[in-house]
């Protein structure tokens, strides 16, 4: 669609969106707000291609024969499914297209720290995408979004080297994106705007932002060397040249697993905004939860080895490892038990975002308390690399990650496009996707203890039914996720005008024009309240 | 962009529409600068970690790779390198007084340094090429654990290479800023981006500074006795 | 006409405490989530928006969160000691294990009993003996998966890897591969046979041995000339085997390792890689000329060179020098 076409409402002022027309002028751009647009055309667009391979690999698993691709072409689907929706869907996904579009608006800046570094994040980001689709356009790639050596160095033929490069690029994508929001909240906020006034979607993409920085050089080395090792026949991971595969293993770990907190983190920033918003209040624990956010992007960095307790690391690593996953595990429950006091005598409406919401706090909640299920070392031995796992962190990234993401999107909507969505539709989708997800998603919990392995193309028949319904979910979740892209494309022409103001939020987002000028604000504004500050902003009932 | 910033366009040129002083920008490209370095850090990082787990491994076979180093051409190159941070700290500080053609003769023999460590390190390359000591393309070993010692020189090439690399932005960078200061764009009050490649200049000389160590020195004391 | 199993058979040691963690588990975490979800329902409906409802602001409150902070931790380390200690016994083989040798490769399994008989995709074992699993691989990595046993280990190339069970009950369950291992990984899956023992003794002497594995090495070790270094005293080149298996061995550049399987394995295939103190290193490597089970043949020759631990079994003992205990690893 032409982004030209994205006329703000007659009549009114000027505003990012009608400053400037045409290509070039979004190609151009060093607006973060356009800047997240594009990011959100471009994530849609890979979500979608994810998700396509995510029904493929559903519509094979539906009997227990490998009836419907071949093997080859099964193993791709998971990978390339993998691949597209960790590094071009979910790492992005809230930091670059909401974090991008609000932070500097919450902190009171004008624009990020810099801003053509910002547009230089797109390009990489699309330039990684290109690579990708080249990847899957060309014959795909069947590593594994993992990688694993040796099978990825020196089994495979397939195009390991473009799909790691994609990746490469792409992390340099992040990297600029997480640097630039680092400076950004260091440096560039408006008088008054403490740290301990920072919303927490600021602190949780802060957080965010540090694992980007340290975590995603190390992959790009990673998968740097993996490439050199299959170009020029090294020998760095390959065990017959003297290589240690598991050293890949720690390397690739040490960066994907803090990328799980990358693919959360932001969405309990999201939640927090959302929560608070629908329940009248201020958060609760604010400082708890600022601290929370910050101690799980640290302890998550010296996790990575839990992904390894069956790969052959020695005992007494595998029990640190172990014992420092429940430490994370600690501000995760905080953060969990504050949201829901923070409904404790609040005046709660269920718009669609709240919904959203209800969703991710319920779904995040069983991802995390299965993850003391596999962080208990006798239980994993068990249960990895089998669809416990699988259904473990479906329950994290597209329970939690992607709940919140549509929240967010819907929340904020009025802010980016100056127009409602259509309220009923968006709790029909919501709830669609609720549905869906379970049905998809629970039974997997099932397999895994059952011990259906993961990655298996073809199974054994007494894992047919749990696998049919299933399959069967994840049909009503491609339905619900297909809703919110028709509804908020109509309203962006049809949608009913938002006002600045449209939930009465507190939030310095809320305090300039929908959608905002290009500058954010009229004069730089200067904080005088505490986040949250509900209290203070006069209750109007919302209107249905 | 001008047309964006009528606002502000009466404060100084060089001050970008989105922030509100020279002095918050000048902390802000020093910072992003920092933060980037940390990535570099972590970047290389990874290297050193694998160099290190297969040295404690293979020890022995680290030892005789590392005596195929030529240990004059590392440390001529280290001092090299050494001299060029030297002059990058001059230009900054020349940036600081405003000195135009300081800056500019400064950054030039930066640039001779950065292109002098280049050339030695192709002297190297060439001799390392020849003696067949790049693994997979052309590789021969005659001694005892051929596989092992090649695992030295992948890590012998992919670090000095990627450093290399590095150097190579970095004489790109240190270019563009000796013609900026040229044409006169740097004075006191404004010369972040002089104080920003010098950050990125010595963050890449210290890489080396932990390269030449461990690529050329481990096996000294096996030389010696 | 539906087979729907949601509980996988319980066929091992292992998978009675690895179910009981795990319904401790089901029940703690059951109930957590119900109570969040409870609350979240009452507050919902309770605090909903109406006319005449006022939020009413809190600004926290430092004991409850240090009460959900610290009584959280406890339990998960609770959960934590629990899982460990299941782990710790998972990983170490008790001493006299039955042991047999595995090959795997893309895509399939090869066992090799001590005993002498070679099984492909299938393994058959006894009930109630202790069985240790002694595992490489040809190419990438797999991973050994028995779900009826609760256990799994990756299988990785160019080292061995262990895994230990004690089947409890006759029956034949799944077999696994659990690490993506190529195109055919779903297909690299087979059976294990629990027979009754003495079932199993007859399903021994059944099929066609061709001696023992340590035999079996034995061969090899002399028609590779092994032992015109490798003597039994001495004077050789190499350093004596006898009665080296699990015994610390001093190297060369004054590190000290224990001879066990994966030393035996490095040493045969990159010699140079640990020389023993005292020696040259002037071995050649074998890499490439040994397969893998040729070379599971030599480990377990050299193994045999000890004597057995009080109750190990099928191991012959060729030379009794010295007794040194078995150690685990």
């Amino acid at each position: 669609m032409s982004m030209a076409t994205l006329t703000a409402p007659s009549a009114e002022r000027e505003n990012y969106l009608n400053q400037e027309y045409g290509i070039r002028s979004w190609l151009l751009t060093t607006d973060h707000k356009r800047i997240a647009l594009l990011y959100l055309l471009s994530i849609t667009f890979f979500f979608f291609i994810g998700g396509f391979f995510a029904l493929l690999i559903r519509l094979e698993l539906l009997t227990p024969a490998g009836d419907l691709l071949q093997a080859d072409t099964y193993n791709k689907m998971f990978t390339m499914h993998g691949q597209v929706m960790v590094f071009f869907f979910l790492i992005p996904a809230v930091p670059a297209v909401l974090g991008n579009f609000l932070i500097p608006i919450m902190i009171g800046a004008k624009d990020l720290a810099f801003p053509r570094i910002n547009l230089l994040s797109w390009y990489l980001f699309i330039i990684g995408g290109l690579f990708m689709l080249y990847t899957i356009l060309t014959g795909g790639v069947d590593t594994g979004w993992t990688f694993y050596t040796p099978l990825s160095t020196q089994f495979l033929d397939t195009h390991v080297v473009a799909a790691a490069l994609a990746i490469f690029i792409a992390g340099f994508s992040s990297i600029l994106t997480g640097l630039n929001f680092i400076v950004t909240v260091h440096r560039m906020r408006a008088p008054g705007m403490t740290w301990s006034r920072l919303p927490l979607f600021v602190w949780s993409n802060y957080a965010t932002s540090i694992i980007q920085v340290l975590g995603t050089p190390v992959l790009a080395i990673t998968l740097m060397l993996v490439a050199l090792e299959r170009i020029f026949k090294l020998g760095i991971f390959n065990p017959q040249m003297g290589g240690d595969p598991l050293l890949f293993q720690h390397l690739f770990w040490f960066y994907s697993h803090p990328a799980v907190y990358i693919m959360i983190l932001p969405g309990m920033g999201v939640v927090s905004e959302v929560v608070t918003c629908f329940s009248r209040k201020r958060i609760f624990g604010y400082k708890f939860m600022a601290l929370a956010v910050i101690a799980i992007a640290v302890l998550g960095f010296l996790v990575w080895a839990h992904h390894m307790f069956a790969a052959g690391i020695s005992l007494y690593a595998a029990m640190i490892f172990s014992l420092l996953s429940y430490f994370v595990a600690v501000p995760s429950a905080i953060k969990v038990f504050n949201w829901t006091t923070t409904m404790y005598k609040g005046s709660i409406s269920y718009m669609t975002p709240m919904l959203y919401a209800f969703g991710f706090i319920g779904l995040f909640t069983m991802g995390g308390l299965t993850g003391l299920f596999v962080a208990a070392l006798g239980i994993d031995v068990h249960v990895t690399d089998t669809y416990f796992v699988v259904a473990h962190f479906h329950y994290i990234m597209v329970g939690g990650m992607v709940m919140a993401y549509l929240g967010g999107i819907h929340f904020w909507w009025p802010k980016i496009s100056g127009r409602m969505y259509p309220e009923a539709w968006g709790k029909l989708a919501a709830l669609i996707i609720f549905i869906g997800f379970n049905l998809t998603f629970f039974p997997q919990f099932v397999l895994g203890y059952l011990g259906m392995p993961r990655r298996y193309w073809q199974y054994s028949p007494e894992f047919q039914v749990l696998n049919v319904l299933s399959t069967a979910g994840a049909t009503i979740l491609a339905v619900g996720y297909l809703l919110p892209m028709v509804y908020l494309l109509w309203s962006m022409r049809y949608g009913k005008v938002a006002n600045e103001n449209p939930w009465n939020a507190a939030g310095l987002e809320w305090m300039t024009a929908s959608p905002p000028p290009t500058f954010n604000f009229d004069q730089t504004p200067t904080v005088t309240w505490e986040a949250y500050n509900y209290d203070e902003l006069k209750e109007v009932p919302v209107e249905r | 962009m001008s047309d964006r910033a009528p606002a502000i366009a009466t404060h100084s040129p060089e001050l970008e529409h989105h922030f509100s002083s020279l002095e918050q920008q000048l902390e802000a490209s020093v910072m992003g600068m920092w933060v980037f370095l940390i990535t570099e850090i972590m970047f290389f990082g990874g290297m050193f970690c694998g160099y290190m787990v297969y040295r404690y491994q293979y020890y022995s076979a680290w030892v005789a790779g590392s005596q195929k180093m030529d240990f004059r051409w590392g440390t001529l190159n280290t001092i090299v390198l050494l001299c060029s941070s030297l002059t990058m700290a001059l230009a900054v500080r020349s940036a600081q007084l405003g000195r135009r053609k300081a800056i500019v003769i400064f950054l030039l023999i930066t640039i001779l340094f950065g292109l002098g460590f280049l050339g030695i390190k192709g002297i190297e390359y060439h001799g390392h090429w020849a003696e067949h000591q790049f693994p997979g393309l052309n590789w021969a070993w005659p001694e005892a654990n051929s596989h092992l010692v090649a695992l030295f020189f992948s890590f012998y090439w992919a670090m000095t290479g990627f450093h290399a690399l590095h150097m190579v932005i970095g004489v790109g960078l240190v270019s563009w800023i000796a013609y900026q200061a040229w044409k006169g764009r740097y004075h006191s009050a404004y010369y972040t981006p002089v104080e920003v490649v010098g950050l990125y200049w010595h963050f890449v000389d210290i890489i080396w500074i932990y390269l030449y160590p461990l690529l050329y020195l481990i096996s000294h004391k096996h030389i010696s006795g | 006409m539906f087979d729907l199993p949601l509980w996988p058979p319980r066929a091992s040691t292992t998978a009675g405490s690895v179910d009981a963690l795990f319904i401790f588990l089901l029940t703690l975490c059951g109930f957590m989530a119900l109570a969040i979800f409870t609350m979240i329902i009452v507050f919902a409906i309770r605090y909903r928006r109406r006319p005449g409802h006022q939020a009413e602001q809190i600004e926290g409150s430092n004991a409850l969160e240090f009460t959900w902070t610290f009584i959280p931790l406890g339990i998960f380390l609770c959960i934590f000691v629990w899982g460990a200690y299941i782990y710790f016994q998972e990983r170490t083989p008790p001493r006299g294990a039955a042991e047999v040798y595995t090959v795997a490769k893309q895509w399939m399994w090869k066992f090799q009993h001590v005993e002498g008989h070679r099984e492909i995709n299938e393994l058959h074992v006894p009930v109630g003996r202790d069985v240790r699993m002694i595992m490489t691989s040809q190419d990438v990595i797999h991973s050994f998966y028995v779900p009826a046993f609760r256990i799994k280990q990756d299988v990785l190339p160019g080292r061995y890897t262990v895994a230990w069970f004690h089947a409890t009950k006759a029956g034949t369950y799944h077999l696994f591969c659990a690490e993506y291992c190529g195109t055919m990984h779903s297909g690299m899956i087979g059976d294990v046979v629990v027979m009754e023992p003495a079932q199993y003794e007859a399903w021994l002497s059944g099929g066609a041995a061709l001696g023992s594995l340590a035999n079996t090495g034995q061969g090899i070790f002399q028609s590779l000339g092994c032992s015109t270094c490798h003597r039994f005293d001495t004077q050789g080149r190499g350093p004596n085997l006898v009665g080296v298996f699990g015994r610390p061995v001093l190297l060369e550049d004054g590190r000290t390792v224990i001879a066990d399987e994966n030393y035996i394995r490095e040493s045969i295939l990159i010699p140079a890689a640990k020389v023993v103190s005292g020696f040259k290193p002037i071995m050649p490597t074998f890499q490439g000329i040994v397969s893998e089970e040729q070379l599971n043949a030599l480990v377990a020759y050299v193994k045999s060179l000890n004597p057995p631990p009080a109750g190990a079994a099928g191991t012959p003992n060729l030379k009794p020098p010295t007794s040194q205990p078995e150690t685990n690893r």
